[in-house]
């Protein structure tokens, strides 16, 4: 946190050079939450803030890849640069994971005004929201004008794409009904645009419709009425107007003076996200190395002690040796 | 970020180059190293040595595994290597499976593909090997 004018760390100014294999590793030590990586994030954050954010989250199988896939063609066809964060699973046994989004990414060979990253969720749900944030952001300071980022969503995701995006677009499909009533639990409030996928299928006007209404029962993001628009990735259509309804949701955040409000809200998270995290670490240090607290540990596993009375003596533990 | 150094899972590239429509064996040798606990970016059909190359550097993977049933190894298979040394990117490693003589594997591995497996070859050698050719975990 020093306050010096540190010169530029050389990884920094490559990226700012252009240099792709420079971002992809950074990326790599941000998503390990290596510290190494600390120096150039520090000096790239100054660079952020110009890109336009936007999330796609959905249940499974709603296309939101797909619906990825064309709005790359669409703003690589405005001569807009475009940054791609895919998120899928982990396997919460093995911690791995298969990332088939690049699958129905398309781009004319060579084009370096895309950068596509595909990421695993990694089972730690804050470190992955902080990781996913920070990835965006290096896209952000690499100089895309646009970064889609891209996650599944139950409503309970571990990547809360509202955290991230400036605008946050739920993709459903029509007969989803019973579904898009549990989504109103999460994913209704997070809505700045709702998609209608695969319109061509019978019942998208009853969902967009239906959709239409929920929209107007209030639950306003500070006076934005969320849009609902129609897209078919076989045709396709409605591209232009997703993108349009994004467009004028950017433009009202401008206008009604909710971006910075917005910015200082996502800001204040993720510095206690960073704090917990620090936090966290720490604890597993002392938990680990305290020979003591491991001999609690046996007393609480045998129910002799409470675990409680334990957590009282890690956080003394740890003030004293702050 | 945390003050001890972390490294993550290993990152792989799977992909199929050439025109050949079969994909079966990349995808089970795609779950196999998922359920190695590694973290598999799935390229699918029909790439280019380009295409692979570039999306290999950008998910900055440490392996690239090819697999490839149009016996079009020899055309492709030296083409992602020259473009790795070209693109300054030799670190990372390129195995292969698919129907290749072993007179032809002989040959690619000689030019830099690190390991070829035939059809016989068992999902745990595959594993072990990627494992090992991963390395060790790089800061």
């Amino acid at each position: 946190m020093s306050r010096r004018a540190a010169s530029t760390p050389p990884v920094a100014r490559r990226i700012l050079q252009g240099d792709r294999q420079a971002l992809a590793r950074l990326i790599t030590q941000v998503e390990n939450r290596d510290p190494a990586a600390l120096p150039a994030v520090r000096s790239l954050y100054p660079h952020s803030g110009k890109a336009t954010v936007v999330g796609l989250t959905g249940p499974l199988g709603v296309g939101k890849s797909s619906l990825v896939n064309l709005l790359l063609g669409h703003l690589r066809r405005q001569g807009r640069s475009v940054g791609v964060v895919a998120v899928d699973p982990s396997s919460p046994f093995s911690g791995g994971s298969i990332l088939g989004d690049r699958i129905r990414l398309e781009r004319p060979p060579g084009d370096s005004d895309v950068f596509i990253r595909s990421m695993a969720s990694r089972g730690h749900a804050g470190g992955v929201a902080l990781a996913t944030r920070e990835t965006v952001r290096l896209l952000d300071a690499f100089g895309m004008d646009v970064v889609l980022v891209e996650t599944v969503g139950s409503g309970q995701s571990d990547v809360e794409i509202h955290d991230v995006a400036t605008t946050s677009v739920v993709v459903v499909v029509p007969h989803l009904g019973d579904e898009v009533q549990s989504l109103k639990a999460g994913l209704f409030e997070i809505a700045d645009v709702f998609c209608v996928n695969k319109a061509d299928l019978p019942g998208a006007d009853a969902a967009a419709r239906y959709l239409n209404e929920m929209t107007q029962l209030g639950g306003r993001n500070g006076g934005w009425r969320p849009a609902v628009v129609q897209t078919s990735t076989v045709g396709p259509k409605g591209i232009e107007e997703l993108w349009t309804a994004v467009a004028r949701h950017e433009a009202f955040l401008d206008s009604s003076g909710t971006r910075q409000e917005l910015d200082r809200r996502r800001l204040t998270d993720e510095i206690l996200g960073l704090v917990r995290e620090r936090v966290d670490a720490r604890l597993a240090e002392v938990f680990a190395r305290e020979p003591e607290l491991q001999s609690f540990l046996d007393r609480v596993v045998a129910r002799e002690i409470d675990p409680h009375s334990v957590a009282d003596r890690l956080v003394a533990e740890i003030r004293r040796s702050a | 970020m945390s003050p001890t150094k972390s490294t993550g899972p290993i990152r792989v590239l799977i992909a199929k180059p050439g025109l050949d429509g079969h994909d079966r064996g990349a995808k089970v040798v795609a779950r196999a190293l998922r359920d190695a606990g590694m973290e598999v970016i799935y390229a699918g059909l029909r790439q280019t040595p380009e295409e692979i190359v570039d999306s290999a550097i950008e998910e900055d993977v440490r392996l690239i595994g090819l697999s490839i049933l149009s016996g079009a190894h020899m055309a492709l298979f030296p083409r992602v290597l020259a473009l790795l040394k070209q693109k300054r990117a030799s670190r990372i490693r390129v195995f292969a499976g698919g129907i290749i003589p072993d007179e032809d594997a002989k040959r690619l591995k000689k030019m830099g593909i690190r390991a070829i497996f035939g059809p016989g070859a068992s999902l745990d050698e595959i594993v072990a090997t990627a494992r090992k050719l991963a390395g060790p975990v790089r800061s």
